[in-house]
């Protein structure tokens, strides 16, 4: 009996036909740079535990060029990542009725990226406070 | 059927992580980035002491500090895990359950590795 072998289109890179997808696929791709950060304070909250000798060599460890490359990269992928979740979150949260009118994708999007600004100010600041 | 039968979905279990864990890295994500990798190691901004081991030990023995890290290490593992499962898809793996055992178990280790390490650190 012959096996059937039926055509089966290749959807290889099928998402870089499109900018919408390619969009997709780098918002996406920030998970990346949120795992291995995580993993790298995962370490160094290991190494805290370790003692002082420990906690200082993974201190050290971040001034490495490479570190310090690793962690712009993560910071631009990160941002990246604050602004599309808020982009796309109109659309992922339950519709909010204000005074019987729909609230806007703008206006979601506008209040979400305006409360991560001040968690950032106010995260700089305590830490800044504490150290101090 | 009857409704006892209906097997329940761990869905959203998963989802309520990657979304705590998206909002939190969403909000707090690129600024410790720029404290923790940027900022304290090249010794600008923030004072040179900022993350000396007198004060991350005191930090990681404080209730909240100890809650702060473990929420952070967790909530974004667990949001890449999430995310980088349903992304295997879009780059032509079939996803099984072994993956879906790979990026959630990586995930539950990281916690597991953390929850003890804050212990081990005590109070």
């Amino acid at each position: 009996m012959n096996k059937r072998r039926p055509y089966v289109r290749s959807m290889d890179g099928w998402w870089k036909k499109n900018p919408f997808f390619v969009e997709y696929m780098i918002h996406e791709a920030t998970a990346l740079f949120v795992a291995a950060y995580a993993g790298i304070l995962l370490f160094g909250l290991l190494r805290l535990s370790q003692g002082e000798a420990a906690w200082n060599e993974w201190l050290m460890a971040l001034k490495n060029p490479w570190y310090i490359g690793f962690h712009l990269l993560a910071l631009v992928a990160i941002s990246y990542h604050t602004y599309t979740w808020f982009k796309i979150m109109p659309r992922t949260m339950p519709p909010v009725i204000v005074g019987g009118q729909r609230l806007s994708a703008w206006a979601i999007t506008g209040s979400g990226l305006a409360v991560a600004a001040a968690a950032s100010a106010a995260l700089l600041g305590l830490v800044w406070g504490m150290a101090r | 059927m009857k409704p006892t039968t209906l097997k329940r979905s761990n869905a959203p279990i998963f989802w309520a992580l990657f979304g705590a864990g998206g909002m939190l890295s969403a909000l707090l994500g690129p600024m410790l980035v720029f404290i923790t990798g940027i900022a304290v190691p090249l010794g600008v901004v923030l004072p040179p002491d900022t993350m000396s081991y007198p004060h991350m030990l005191a930090f990681a023995k404080n209730f909240i500090g100890k809650g702060f890290i473990f929420a952070i290490i967790a909530l974004f593992l667990w949001h890449a895990a999430h995310r980088i499962f349903h992304s295997l898809h879009d780059i032509g793996i079939h996803a099984g359950t072994g993956a879906k055992l790979l990026c959630y178990g990586t995930a539950m280790v990281g916690t597991l590795i953390a929850a003890y390490a804050l212990l081990a650190i005590g109070f």
